[in-house]
């Protein structure tokens, strides 16, 4: 028995956070937002979880952190300028191997830019927005329907990896209303429990340490330092800090082809979007359109790890085409992996692309002018 | 009985000789001890500076987390699993610099959190840079003129803020220390202990209490018994080179993340 809504983007990430069992949520209001945090104030004292709507969104950052330690779900959801306040908290939760979520709804910046427009100008930042070098992972939803499902499933990721995963929403994803459909329960992986014989940052073969709550007796001392597998601080030694980082990147690049979430449309394409989030939306309008054959797309669900063997899937592709609300972001990290043109059609101030630009794009290429 | 709380395979420490600190996470184990409370509940929560490594020494959970927000992330613990008792150590600096609006917060919400500053005046980890609570003509790194600007009263502000408990010690008053720290623990909602406390290091070698027995006996002959002064002077404040010590509030007012009685 699954339930049909008319629903909210940001209602469906609260919906999602909740059918995944999240039963903290720490946050500090800011547009576009906001409503998921009403949301869970509203839904979570009833379920016996707790909102607390903390003083700002680093101490909301923390909360979460210091909640997840208890073994809850713990979420908070913010936009660009409390996203960048978040920073120093994201890489403690990255160095502390706290699994958390946290819900982005991309607005326009810089700084406080754009508060009610849609943007996805934070992609680079989720990306490599705290000091030090650590990898992340980062979804997007397209839907309505995808903001239920990928919040849901932000928390799995969570858990099973141990590092906090980010929900890269936008504006126009948040505040659409379209009808989802709920189903009676979503799959839940949490952590895999810490052994009984091994230290709390010891990994294991997937270079994840199992996981133990506070208040189960395994008294683990949680440090944003460098640490040994005890937990305890050890920052002086090169080789130590270099075995500590590398792991926390590896466990997630190395498991990228199993993190991977996407679509792929028309695999004989010569043209081949490559889309996340809202501007999805007008990429599949593009592609279904008679006037654009030989167009196909690949639609990230999750844009971090970036999945580049999937871009190797279009054996006659003659130009990747980028239409994101950023001014080339993702754009740049295909370069990176394709020998083909990257073409980035980076769109800011809060409107979509139309299809006709995106159109005029693949005619010039087609004509032969390249762009 | 102490020395089961300790880390035994983390010592030795890494504060100074004649540090403060030492003393002041002694008297908070033993009131922890005293009261009864076991180590698989109890979790410690701290910031960054040389007290806020205090809770990697003891044998517990415990959170070291981001310079100033140790309340912010102890409020996730406390709030998301109210059986736990969380005790938060932290330097006037973490405290009331950058964690100022985390605290007054913390106060406001009166979460149930014991929190104990090492108020050592001063920025002790990175050497020696004043902080909110260096007193008006103290040198350090960054005031070597002289300090102008006016301190914090650090207890002062978590009255104001509504925490449910206030106190102030020093170092010298370990007995008096420890009972404030069961009597704060004892109090639902948040509980602030102020330490006053010898920094030889980077506080005192440049203002005249380069040992630690002197500073400690600076601290002794400074403080007043707030009981006394309240009931002899008719002067709001102590002079400027002198301060309080003693309980500055008991009270109940509502409280936050107490578990509920089943
Ligand atoms: C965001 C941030 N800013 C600055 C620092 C550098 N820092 C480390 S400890 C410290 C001051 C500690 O002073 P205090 O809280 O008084 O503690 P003490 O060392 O004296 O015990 C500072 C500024 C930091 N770690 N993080
Ligand atoms: S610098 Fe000061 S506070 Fe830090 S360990 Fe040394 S004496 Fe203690």
């Amino acid at each position: 028995m699954t339930r049909l809504e008319f629903m909210q983007g940001n209602i469906a990430c609260a919906e999602g956070a909740l059918a995944a069992d999240c039963t903290f949520f720490a946050g500090y209001p800011i547009t576009p937002s906001t409503e998921v945090a009403e949301h869970m104030a509203a839904k979570l004292p009833k379920r016996n979880g707790c909102f607390i709507q903390m003083e700002d969104e680093i101490a909301s950052m923390a909360a979460i952190i210091g909640a997840a330690w208890t073994g809850v779900r713990a979420m908070t959801a913010t936009s660009g300028p409390g996203f960048s306040l978040m920073m120093e908290n994201i890489g403690y939760a990255v160095m502390s191997e706290t699994p958390c979520v946290l819900v982005n709804v991309q607005r326009g910046g810089p700084s406080t830019g754009q508060p009610t427009m849609a943007a996805q100008g934070d992609m680079m930042q989720v990306r490599f927005g705290s000091h030090g070098d650590f990898s992340i992972i980062a979804l997007s939803p397209s839907t309505v329907q995808e903001c239920f499902e990928l919040t849901a499933k932000a928390f799995n990721l969570a858990d099973q990896f141990r590092c906090p995963v980010f929900v890269m929403a936008d504006e126009v994803i948040g505040h659409m209303r379209e009808r989802i459909t709920i189903p009676d329960s979503v799959p839940v992986v949490r952590a895999k429990p810490l052994k009984d014989d091994m230290l709390p940052f010891a990994p294991e073969e997937d270079l994840i340490p199992g996981f133990a709550a506070f208040g189960t007796g395994r008294k683990i001392p949680v440090t944003g330092l460098t640490h040994n597998e005890k937990g305890y601080p050890d920052s002086t030694h090169p080789a130590r800090h270099d075995s500590l980082v590398r792991r926390l990147v590896n466990k997630i690049e190395n498991a990228r082809h199993s993190i991977a979430d996407y679509e792929i449309v028309n695999q004989d394409a010569e043209y081949v979007f490559v889309c996340y989030g809202s501007p999805v939306r007008t990429v599949q309008e593009v592609v279904q359109r008679a006037k654009t054959p030989g167009t196909g797309y690949l639609k990230l669900k999750i844009v971090w790890p970036f999945p580049e063997d999937l871009l190797a899937r279009f054996p006659n592709v003659k130009a990747f085409i980028v239409p994101e609300l950023n001014l080339g972001m993702i754009s740049r990290e295909i370069e990176r992996h394709v020998c083909v043109p990257v073409i980035s059609a980076g769109k800011i101030g809060g409107d979509l692309h139309t299809p006709d630009e995106l159109i005029a794009i693949v005619e010039k290429l087609r004509g032969g002018g390249g762009i | 009985m102490r020395d089961e709380w300790l880390r035994s395979d983390r010592l030795p420490h890494i504060y100074c000789a004649g540090c403060g600190n030492g003393t002041i996470i002694n008297c908070v184990l033993e009131a922890v001890d005293q009261i009864g409370w076991e180590m698989d509940d109890t979790v410690f929560v701290s910031g960054i500076g040389c007290s806020s490594r205090a809770p990697g020494y003891i044998l517990t959970d415990s959170l070291h987390t981001t310079h100033g927000r140790a309340l912010a992330f102890a409020t996730g613990v406390k709030m998301a699993k109210p059986s736990l008792h969380v005790v938060v150590f932290t330097g006037d600096g973490d405290l009331s610099a950058i964690g100022g609006n985390h605290f007054i917060h913390a106060c406001r919400r009166n979460i149930d959190l014991t929190v104990v500053c090492m108020n050592n005046y001063i920025y002790g980890m990175t050497g020696g840079q004043g902080s909110p609570t260096t007193p008006i003509g103290k040198t350090s790194t960054t005031t070597p003129y002289g300090a102008e600007e006016t301190p914090f009263d650090l207890a002062e502000l978590a009255v104001a803020a509504g925490a449910n408990y206030v106190a102030r010690w020093t170092s010298y008053h370990v007995k008096r220390l420890t009972q404030a720290v069961i009597d704060g623990m004892n109090t639902p909602g948040f509980s602030f202990i102020e330490v006053r406390c010898q920094c030889p290091t980077s506080y005192g070698r440049r203002n005249k209490y380069r040992q630690p027995g002197d500073f400690v006996s600076y601290l002794r002959d400074s403080a007043i018994l707030k009981e006394q002064w309240d009931r002899t002077s008719h002067l709001d404040e102590p002079p400027q080179d002198k301060f309080l010590v003693g309980e500055f509030v008991r009270r109940s007012r509502p409280v936050m993340g107490v578990p509920h009685e089943a």
